[in-house]
């Protein structure tokens, strides 16, 4: 009793702050979810936007560069290149004396014993490495011919996987995949515990008793095992993915939901919207439901990285999404079945996969300091 | 306590008998059947096949015979791997996936257990940040990144240990399988032992035994572990029936022929019997664990009682 007469009355200048703008506070002043949400926001960045921004796309195949390491020079090297002169060279049946690469063009000076049709020039374009090939002088009559082209370089940063393409475009296309069944996933799993609970929860009794026990029966069953199955016999689509991952996932949300809604239910405002007639769906949807936002916003931080873990692993064990399309859990498992001959692909994949959800983690404990410091 | 534990076996048949009816519907409405290969089979060859495994016969009585046999025992014939049944299959896989298991979890409990402890003892100290810190990436990190990230170092960067097999079973074989079956569950562990042990630190019957003047030694271990060891108890149910009945990604990246990947070939196959026989043991697993945490529970806290 003494506590209440002692607090000082509000002076009249000092602004009043709503639990949200503390909430706010709080997580800002949290470092290191910060840097999460920066971290977060620069991988979304990476892998919806990338992609625009790369020449290759993700299902483009390079036949010569084949499980090639990661390397910011770009492909092919020079040596690489003087081979296939050589190499167009005999198959045009010219000798080649000279060579030089200058940035994108190249030039060549080549030598026959007969003269030189101008139409080998076609032997050049034919190789991956060169195009637009033309000739610039012919000298001895045409036994030696000077020719000038572009050289098609690429630019592999992350390397390429075994069927040649890029590992950059790749992990970011796995990105978006990710991400987008990790959200998606989440809110099949929000909406389906949050009406599950809250009517469970809000209607009470015998309902309650029967709607908790089929939840209880469900936990018992081995999930993991019913998502493979699901999957697997229904097919590996992507909206089936998330759908699957999230319709197993409302377990734990529908059981916060519920008890928050047995606090609720005994509350003033829900009393009032009774005796004001409502009926129980309208009082559940517009006044139990949104005062469980703060440990739903909470519990959704947790359910995201849960079900991005959940669809890696299930690409890992190749029932994810199918190529072309990818995601991080299936790049990882390509990279690990390479360790030995290209550990690049597992790296690569494995450090944005593991970034993402440390910093899910970090946004997750500091979201859930700001909305609830009791619980710090 | 008997009567208890009775109790308990009796509720789980009804359990046991609603994973296996709904495992068994699923697949069964589920489009595709095990003899659906790339290249269709003769009709008449399928005709026989279906015969042979009774597949021929409507779902209802397929599912009464199915109940009949699993319950004297008798879980079918592997439809793909031809030379076992299923009972065989599980028989053969299970002690590779229970040895493997069975380290996982010694090492998990244990390394969990005393780095929470210390880490509660030294709180806000370096040790404590180091403990946090890996158990946060133990819990991030799933082991199908970190299997073959230790994969690359240890066998391969340095070889020191073994790629994966099984070989001889000696126990280099073992290490980097069991380090990847542990750590996310050792994770867990250190940071459920953390929280407990600092708020049990802080009650009344702790700070008395220290007024008292007793080694901290005996404090800790006979007076607050006691408390402090419930919510990792628990927690043993869960973890020691997934790590004993073994993981589809660590015996994958290992290639250790356990029964985890039993499931997962299952079913990629459509091998019903397989797959039903990997859910039920799984499911037992589950149940026993559950029943021996819950007996663990009442000799921990003379608060629980059975009856």
């Amino acid at each position: 009793m003494t506590d209440i007469l002692q607090v000082p009355a509000a002076s009249p200048e000092t602004k009043g702050r709503s639990l949200f703008q503390l909430a706010l506070i709080r997580f800002r002043r949290n470092r290191a979810a910060m840097a999460g949400c920066i971290m977060l926001l620069l991988i979304a960045i990476f892998s919806f936007v990338g992609p625009f921004f790369s020449p290759h796309s993700y299902d483009q195949v390079f036949p010569s560069y084949v499980t090639i390491g990661p390397s910011l020079e770009p492909r092919p090297d020079a040596s690489t290149l003087q081979e296939a002169m050589e190499g167009v060279a005999t198959r045009a049946r010219v000798t080649l004396t000279e060579f030089a690469v200058e940035g994108e063009t190249f030039t060549a000076t080549v030598t026959s014993e007969q003269p030189i049709d101008p139409r080998s020039t076609r032997y050049f374009d034919r190789a991956n490495e060169f195009e637009n090939t033309s000739v610039v002088v012919t000298e001895d009559d045409g036994r030696t011919m000077k020719v000038q082209g572009l050289v098609d370089r690429e630019y592999f940063p992350f390397g390429t996987d075994s069927n040649g393409r890029d590992l950059l475009v790749r992990v970011m296309l796995g990105g978006q995949i990710s991400l987008a069944v990790g959200l998606l996933a989440s809110l099949v799993s929000l909406g389906i515990g949050v009406v599950y609970g809250a009517t469970s929860g809000y209607i009470g009794g015998r309902v309650d008793n029967v709607m908790m026990r089929l939840v209880e029966i469900l936990y018992s069953l081995p999930f993991v095992f019913l998502v493979v199955v699901l999957v697997v016999f229904f097919g590996r689509s992507f909206i089936l993915i998330f759908l699957v991952i999230g319709a197993v996932e409302w377990l734990d949300m529908a059981r916060i939901v519920r008890g928050q809604t047995l606090a609720l239910k005994r509350r003033e405002f829900v009393g009032a919207a009774q005796a004001l007639g409502l009926t129980d769906w309208q009082i559940i949807r517009r006044h139990i439901i949104p005062n469980t936002i703060g440990p739903v916003i909470v519990f959704v931080t947790v359910v995201v990285p849960k079900v991005i873990l959940l669809e890696s692993f299930l690409s890992f064990l190749g029932l994810g999404v199918q190529a072309p399309l990818t995601s991080w859990g299936a790049l990882i498992s390509e990279g690990a079945n390479n360790i030995q001959s290209a550990p690049w692909l597992l790296i690569f994949p494995a450090i944005f996969f593991v970034v993402t959800l440390f910093s899910l983690n970090f946004v997750g404990d500091g979201l859930r300091d700001a909305l609830d410091p009791k619980d710090r | 306590m008997i009567a208890f534990i009775l109790r308990r076996l009796a509720s789980a048949v009804p359990t046991l008998f609603i994973v296996v009816t709904i495992s068994f519907f699923l697949m069964r409405f589920a489009p595709g059947g095990p003899f659906n290969l790339e290249r269709p089979l003769p009709p008449a060859t399928m005709e026989n096949l279906m015969r042979t495994y009774h597949l021929d016969q409507p779902l209802w009585r397929q599912y009464m015979t199915y109940l009949g046999n699993a319950v004297t025992g008798d879980f079918g014939p592997s439809y793909i791997y031809h030379d076992n049944n299923v009972a065989q299959l599980i028989g053969k896989g299970l002690p590779y996936s229970m040895e493997l298991g069975f380290y996982a979890l010694l090492l998990a409990v244990i390394g969990g257990v005393i780095a929470g402890t210390v880490a509660a003892l030294k709180q806000n100290s370096l040790i404590d940040f180091a403990v946090m810190s890996v158990s946060t990436i133990g819990v991030t990190v799933p082991n199908f990144v970190v299997g073959p990230v230790l994969t690359l170092i240890f066998a391969i960067m340095l070889s020191w240990l073994p790629a994966g097999g099984w070989g001889d079973g000696s126990f280099r074989f073992l290490i980097l399988p069991i380090i990847a079956l542990a750590l996310p569950q050792l994770a867990v562990f250190a940071r459920l032992t953390r929280g407990s042990m600092i708020e049990a630190l802080n009650t009344d019957h702790i700070r008395t035994a220290k007024a008292y003047g007793l080694p901290v030694r005996s404090v800790v271990i006979t007076h607050a572990m006691r408390g402090a060891l419930l919510p990792v108890v628990s927690y043993l149910a869960p973890c020691a029936a997934a790590l004993l009945t073994g993981s589809a990604v660590v015996e994958t990246i290992f290639t250790i022929p356990g029964v985890g990947r039993y499931f997962v070939l299952g079913a990629i196959n459509r091998d019903y019997t397989l797959v039903m026989g990997t859910v039920i043991l799984v499911a037992i697993f589950v149940i026993v664990f559950n029943l021996v945490v819950d007996i663990l529970y009442g000799l921990l806290d003379p608060r629980v009682r059975h009856d």
